[in-house]
């Protein structure tokens, strides 16, 4: 039988890796000298199935360097070796070399050794052990002696043999095949039937075998049972027969050499066919990336729950369907669509759940890279993972990572400071970064909070100035300016360190949090501490939608981005610049932007107090959008214009209504731009037209 | 058709030795822990169970020195899935009254190859 041993690899990758996590996680809690066992454990067991598995699987790179990790790692288990600052550093090392190892390997890629075999020398260098001892047993083993021998074998198992599970019939014909085996059978032990217990084995038997095995073949067949019988190998030389009329003379022995039972187990050996297993060929995903999902069995209960109640409203509809239409059955009928409607959504969301993750596969990654960082900035850090069971869609949370990466890096080495300033500033030592995710609404909240020195206002606006971002006149608030650090080529450090600062700015993670629909903010205060706050939609693939009409056509705006809508007071409208309507909505003034005229579309109500004004937020900056209509509002599909036509500036994508036409959504930040309300490189418009207002 | 308890908490080990039996004609059950194998076992008879030694919750040798007590286990060969490290674990093994080991790294010809020697 041959199985293809492919078709487990990517399991073994996927658990591989989680086991590597789990490591490194319980690594990272441990504490030399006060560790405790199960912490051990659980990193034995991980870096035992790791090996166990690559073995198994051929991937012999990985169960090498797995050994000696193994077998360190058993020795402070079993107490014989004490757990040292050092071990745990090498043990990090190690998980990251059998992360690159292992994503080599996925990948199908020859992995690069020279850091694993380092760090094996390493290793050993702690063992003591030399990389000799290996191949020396090798070596020992006996060449394979092609000439027939002859042994006899005496095999007398201790009472409790059937005990053990093992069973003297099946070894007997496992001799059999190793060559032409002569058996004799001793039942002098057997007691009366009275006596007899038949859990006992009373019986013993002797053996000889022409054979062109050597003895450790032989040995091996009664490997398991070695400590409960009596075995003696003896090798005879000369002829079988010669030997059998020799030992033949014991009076209590009875002949059993053709024991039907016996020639019957040898001649099922015998023909014990060759199967030919199929080879189920298997499509290796080139990609390293994760191709694959786990979903709890709940998720997947629940769905196949929701298509049941989905089949029972179709048949229900489809019964009404074939009787007269009267007013009844239009009631029923009203009745099933509004359970097909139920079915739907709950179907929906179900489906949805089943790519939401926990968001400590993001966060999990933390508390290893605090760690790093802060030894090497030689500051004190506690870290605080909060909400790590909130669920957020698998996508998001791929992309949302690296910027949160970029956030707590830049929160350890600017936000926080070193133990002598925390000292000096009459503070814990020991500095506290705290990511905290949670649910509000539709949207996911992330916060990145320090209790470090808070951002320095004074530095920010000095730099801004420097780089023309903002004028020494402009009077900027405290979160004014604290917004400044989102500017393109924006960075505060003196010099710029290999922490943070290496050119992605700050500007990038606010564009790659955008790029999801999302959005981030930081607040901070002075020697308290700054939070970074980042919301994100649950999911890239649905968005909840408010439909306007402009002329003939139909837009989604996402819901999510709108503060109110209302009629506009005429009154209250003026003109700033050539083309500018700005409108003052209390204390506020909010641009009107003409969603006709950017979208170049004819015939839409022009007069201003006959439309709705849709305000709406983006980067804490409110414009208003000049629709004729606001429709209704309803959760819609998001197609990729980029993926179907091209991309399109103003507009995020697109979506099918229930009639059939396609409608484009609007992409706030998007029109702002395409506007020109933002002039490239300044922040604030609302600033600028209002101190231009009050100046008129 | 033989039954029998696969239990190991590696999912890729387990679907291996679950697979290749399965195609050697066996009929088998999955188990992640020894645990839970002990808890199927006690509700249905197996032919053989194959038990990975490193577990959570309930390792291998606990697993067979429990299963080793039920009357229903009294001759039922019990195997562990070891490493060649493991040689003290053998004997453990033995002495909570395993029938025999297999040893890590093994291709599914040589688990059914082993297998033979208890279970036909």
């Amino acid at each position: 039988m041959s199985i293809d041993l492919s078709q487990f690899f990517e399991v073994f990758f996927e658990e591989s890796f989680e086991g590597l996590d789990a490591m490194e996680a319980e690594l990272l809690n441990l504490v030399p000298g006060e560790e405790d066992l199960e912490t051990i454990n659980t990193i034995f067991r991980a870096a035992h199935s790791i090996k166990g598995g690559s073995g198994t699987f051929g991937f012999n790179s990985v169960s090498d360097f797995t050994h000696v990790l193994e077998t360190l790692l058993d020795q402070i288990r079993e107490g014989k070796r004490e757990l040292t600052a050092e071990h745990v550093n090498l043990l990090l090392k190690a998980v990251d070399c059998l992360r690159a190892l292992l994503s080599a390997l996925q990948a199908e890629q020859d992995p690069n050794l020279e850091d694993a075999i380092a760090l094996r020398i390493k290793f050993e260098e702690i063992l003591g052990v030399n990389q000799s001892g290996a191949t020396k047993v090798a070596a020992e083993k006996q060449p394979a002696q092609p000439e027939f021998n002859t042994y006899q074998i005496d095999f007398k198992p201790h009472h409790h043999l059937f005990k053990t599970g093992n069973e003297p019939l099946y070894m007997i014909s496992e001799l059999a095949e190793l060559g032409d085996l002569e058996t004799l059978a001793f039942h002098n032990e057997l007691p009366d039937i009275t006596d007899l217990s038949a859990d006992d084995c009373f019986l013993s038997w002797r053996f000889f075998l022409n054979t062109v095995k050597d003895e450790s073949a032989i040995r091996e067949i009664f490997e398991w049972v070695e400590d409960d019988a009596d075995i003696s190998i003896t090798l005879c030389g000369g002829l079988f027969a010669e030997q059998q009329q020799a030992t033949i003379e014991e009076p209590a022995v009875e002949n059993i050499e053709s024991s039907p039972e016996v020639a019957e187990v040898a001649e099922v050996v015998a023909v014990n066919p060759s199967k030919k297993a199929a080879t189920a060929k298997v499509t290796t995903p080139a990609a390293a990336e994760s191709t694959s999902i786990r979903v709890g069995i709940d998720k997947v209960d629940s769905l196949i729950n929701m298509v049941g109640e989905l089949v029972i409203t179709q048949a229900m509809l489809s019964q009404i369907g074939e009787q007269e239409i009267t007013e009844t059955t239009i009631a029923s009928l009203q009745e099933g669509l509004a359970q097909l409607a139920h079915n739907t959504r709950d179907l929906q969301e179900s489906v949805m759940r089943i790519r939401m993750l926990p968001i400590s596969f993001v966060f999990s990654r933390f508390p290893r890279l605090v760690r790093d960082i802060s030894q090497k900035l030689n500051k004190q850090v506690e870290l605080k993972l909060l909400g790590e069971q909130t669920e957020l869609d698998k996508t998001v949370m791929e992309k949302i990572s690296d910027p949160m990466v970029h956030l707590v890096r830049n929160s350890l080495d600017h936000g926080l400071e070193t133990v002598e300033q925390r000292i000096a500033a009459g503070k814990d030592p020991v500095g506290k970064v705290t990511l905290n995710a949670f649910h509000q609404g539709g949207n996911i909240v992330i916060e990145i909070m320090d209790d470090g020195q808070g951002l320095n206002t004074e530095k920010i606006k000095k730099k801004a100035i420097a780089n023309g971002l903002v004028t020494e006149a402009d009077e900027l608030d405290a979160d004014e300016i604290n917004e400044l650090i989102f500017m393109p080529g924006f960075s505060t450090a003196d010099e710029v360190s290999d922490i943070s600062g290496r050119g992605v700015g700050m500007d990038v993670v606010r564009r790659n949090i955008q790029s999801l629909n999302g959005s981030v903010e930081v607040s901070s205060a002075a020697g308290v501490g700054s939070t970074f706050t980042i919301r994100l939609p649950l999911t890239l693939a649905i968005l909840d939608g408010q439909l306007v009409r402009v002329a003939k056509h139909t837009y989604i705006i996402p819901l999510i981005s709108i503060v109110e809508s209302l009629q506009i007071d005429i009154s209250k409208v003026s003109r700033v610049g050539k083309d500018l309507d700005v409108l003052r909505l209390r204390d506020e003034y909010i641009p009107i932007l003409r969603l006709y005229t950017i979208f170049n579309h004819q015939g839409a109500i022009e007069t201003l107090d006959k439309t709705l004004l849709v305000v709406v937020e983006s980067d804490n900056q409110k414009i208003g959008l000049l629709v004729d209509d606001l429709l209704s509002q309803q959760q819609v599909v998001i197609k990729s214009l980029e993926a179907n036509y091209q991309k399109v500036d103003g507009v995020s994508g697109a979506t099918i209504l229930g009639d059939g036409r396609v409608s484009l959504i609007v992409d706030i930040s998007g029109l702002i731009k395409l506007s020109g309300l933002r002039k490239p490189g300044s922040q604030e418009l609302i600033i600028e037209s209002k101190a231009s207002l009050e100046a008129s | 058709m033989k039954r029998i308890l696969a239990v190991d908490d590696s999912a890729s080990m387990r679907q291996m030795v679950g697979f290749t039996l399965k195609k050697a004609g066996f009929d088998v059950t999955e188990a992640k822990d020894g645990s839970e194998a002990l808890n199927i076992a006690k509700q249905q008879g197996f032919d053989a169970v194959i038990s990975d030694v490193n577990m959570p919750v309930m390792d291998g040798i606990t697993l067979i020195r429990e299963l080793r007590t039920l009357p229903n286990y009294k001759f039922t060969p019990l195997l562990m899935l070891t490493t060649e490290s493991g040689m003290d674990k053998k004997v453990e093994g033995k002495a909570a009254g395993a029938t025999g080991w297999i040893v890590k790294p093994f291709n599914p010809e040589q688990l059914l190859a082993v297998l033979k020697k208890v279970i036909r």
